[in-house]
């Protein structure tokens, strides 16, 4: 297992290593820079920044004084907003999209495996039809027009919800609906078609064969191997929903990572656009390692030596 | 004495988006105490259907039509869910063809067959269920039980595991055992394994055997008394030696004929009975082996023939058995 986990960590490093450099090589291949505008700057003050921040130093020296900075968690400063550093703006805001994602999340877990299982257990009839027909919204309409519908009937007709901000737990509400909507539906269909596969399987014939109840042949041998392909997907999803979504920070005005994220590209802000990205990755990239765990844990023919 | 499993006119259909599937069409046979009946037949004869309708295992498509089971007597098919899961395990347990697929990947094989104790007899404690499992592997000779309780079907061979099958079969010392197809999915030497420790179980425990294959030779390993199933519908019953020293039907005759013989000629070639089983969601009125059958007549074709009694505690489905056939071309007069 020790040997594992130490290849594992290397891999992950790596695949880390391997994004940086992808990102640091594209971002510097698009034309223009983090100074260029619609207002000229000055030839003086122009090499003067590009002098500040060693962007004259040859492309190879920028990287690695970068990745030597990454190394004891520097992210270096933003080009952008004077100073500001890049820890600084994750600082502010992965705390925000963090306790919006983790809400969604929870929120996203609660509906949709019970939605799946449900479907499958009714299959064809008409609640299948109806939890089938909302994931099918869920999954078809972006979570931007989802979440101006919402507003418009529960903050703006029936004055319920607040219309943005999240000072109180009802400005969550909405800004979680809107989130989590796809990864709701997408998880409910998923639950489903597996619950399905597998009730069609020989060992639960066997065990409906032993004369146990149906409840203990759903939850007891059903359950948890329909929950593999659910896992596997969950690791992606954790990640996305705790880091943020632009869209719906931006439409509900709260302050998380996604507009910083945003702001940087359309700006150019070299050092903002890498370690958001790195941050993001690595967030991933540990979340998929947790999945693996997890599956050693429900699934004993996976043993990692 | 009563047999332990009489069942009688039984009709059992899928429902499918295509159309009713008949796939069991007025199935009588009896079970002895003791005994070992085979059920055999090709696939969609309607014999794994006929095993399942007792156990009431059909799934969500299928219906019991019309019939009677009786389990010692005693009528099943009216019984609700509750009921049968009394049965199921308790009274009447079942293995299933393919070992590989039939136990669950995720829960120690232990507890599988502990289940079944759980289950049927609540009085017992967690460590006398692990008692009682490891006495059973060592009935199904499984070697080092008491370390095998913890370990999961992907560290066991398929023999192991139908071996792990057939003890969580037996763990309640149930009445009637149906077999269906348990050594099809195994090597041959397995196979003998298997079919041996069946039959030294079956005299150590004096149960009754339903065994459904599609294997003659298997049959003759195990059973007392053989129905030759096809097209959901029983074509011929006899005891082991009658069916193999001196067939009645015409698809039993095939049958025979497609199974290589060791003292045969080599240069002969096996016969195989030509065309494929009948449609079951539009069931021939006559005969269903008719359009396969080379004896076949006008009236095959067009009416269901009835049983004939060709001897002692036999019968075959077979206009060409009637009394009122005629002499020539009968090949079995």
């Amino acid at each position: 297992m020790t040997k594992f986990l130490l290849k594992r960590l290397g891999m992950m490093l790596l695949t880390l290593f391997l994004i940086t450099l992808l990102t640091f090589i594209l971002m510097h291949s698009v034309p223009g820079g983090p100074f260029t505008g619609e207002k000229q700057v000055s030839k003086a003050v122009l090499d003067a920044l590009n002098e500040k921040y060693k962007l004259n130093d040859p492309l190879w020296k920028q990287f690695f004084d970068y990745v030597g900075g990454l190394l004891r968690f520097d992210l270096g400063p933003s080009f952008k907003y004077q100073g500001k550093t890049v820890n600084d703006f994750i600082e502010n805001g992965f705390p925000y999209s963090a306790k919006l994602g983790g809400i969604t999340l929870i929120f996203v877990l609660l509906a949709s495996i019970p939605m799946g299982i449900i479907s499958a257990l009714k299959n064809g009839k008409w609640q299948d039809m109806l939890l089938m027909a909302i994931a099918t919204i869920g999954v078809t309409i972006p979570s931007f027009v989802i979440a101006t519908g919402l507003i418009y009937i529960f903050s703006f007709k029936l004055s319920w919800t607040p219309v943005y901000g999240v000072d109180s737990w009802k400005g969550y509400i909405l800004p979680v609906i809107a989130m989590g909507g796809y990864s709701v539906s997408f998880l409910a269909r998923l639950m489903r078609s597996s619950l399905l596969d597998v009730m069609g399987q020989d060992y639960i014939r066997t065990a409906r064969a032993k004369g146990i109840s149906e409840t203990r042949v759903i939850f007891k041998h059903a359950l948890r191997n329909a929950l593999i392909p659910v896992v596997t997907v969950l690791g992606p999803t954790v990640a996305n929903l705790l880091t943020g979504s632009f869209v719906i920070e931006k439409i509900f005005a709260i302050p998380g990572m996604g507009g910083y994220f945003v702001n940087s590209v359309t700006q150019r802000d070299y050092t903002t656009i890498v370690g958001m990205t790195v941050f993001y990755a690595a967030f991933l990239i540990a979340m998929v390692f947790i999945v693996d765990i997890f599956y050693c844990l429900i699934d004993p023919r996976i043993r990692y030596d | 004495m009563e047999p332990i499993l009489q069942v009688r006119d039984l009709h059992t259909s899928f429902l499918t988006s295509n159309g009713e599937v008949q796939a069991v069409r007025g199935v009588s046979f009896d079970v002895e105490r003791g005994k070992t009946l085979g059920i055999v037949g090709e696939s969609g004869s309607g014999k794994s259907v006929t095993s399942l309708s007792i156990l009431k295992l059909l799934g969500s498509t299928g219906k019991i039509r019309a019939g009677s089971i009786k389990l010692d007597g005693e009528e099943l098919t009216g019984k609700s869910r509750k009921e049968m899961r009394s049965i199921r395990g308790g009274r009447i347990a079942m293995i299933f063809q393919d070992p590989m697929t039939s136990l669950n990947p995720l829960i120690p094989l232990g507890d599988q067959v502990g289940e079944m104790l759980w289950e049927h007899k609540k009085e017992m404690s967690k460590e006398k269920r692990d008692e009682k499992v490891i006495e059973l592997f060592r009935m199904v000779r499984i070697p080092e039980p008491e370390k095998r309780l913890k370990a999961y079907p992907h560290e066991f061979s398929g023999g192991m595991r139908q071996r792990v099958m057939i003890a969580m079969a037996l763990a309640c010392r149930p009445e009637l055992l149906i077999a269906d197809e348990p050594t099809t999915a195994l090597d041959v030497s397995i196979q003998d394994q298997i079919l041996k420790l069946m039959r030294s179980l079956q005299q150590e425990m004096g149960m009754s055997i339903m065994f459904i294959t599609h294997d003659l030779g298997v049959v003759a390993e195990l059973a007392d008394r053989v129905a030759v199933m096809y097209g959901g519908l029983i074509m011929e019953e006899a005891d082991i030696y009658s069916i193999f020293q001196n067939p009645m039907h015409p698809y039993t005759i095939g049958l025979l004929a497609s199974i290589p013989d060791m003292n045969q000629d080599k240069s002969k070639r096996l016969v195989p009975i030509p065309g494929s089983p009948p449609d079951m969601i539009r069931p021939p009125k006559g005969c269903p082996f008719a359009p396969r059958c080379q004896y076949a007549m006008r009236i095959c074709a067009n009416e269901m023939p009835p049983y004939v009694k060709t001897g002692e505690n036999r019968r075959s489905m077979c206009w060409l058995l009637d009394p009122e056939a005629p002499e020539t071309g009968n090949p079995f007069r």
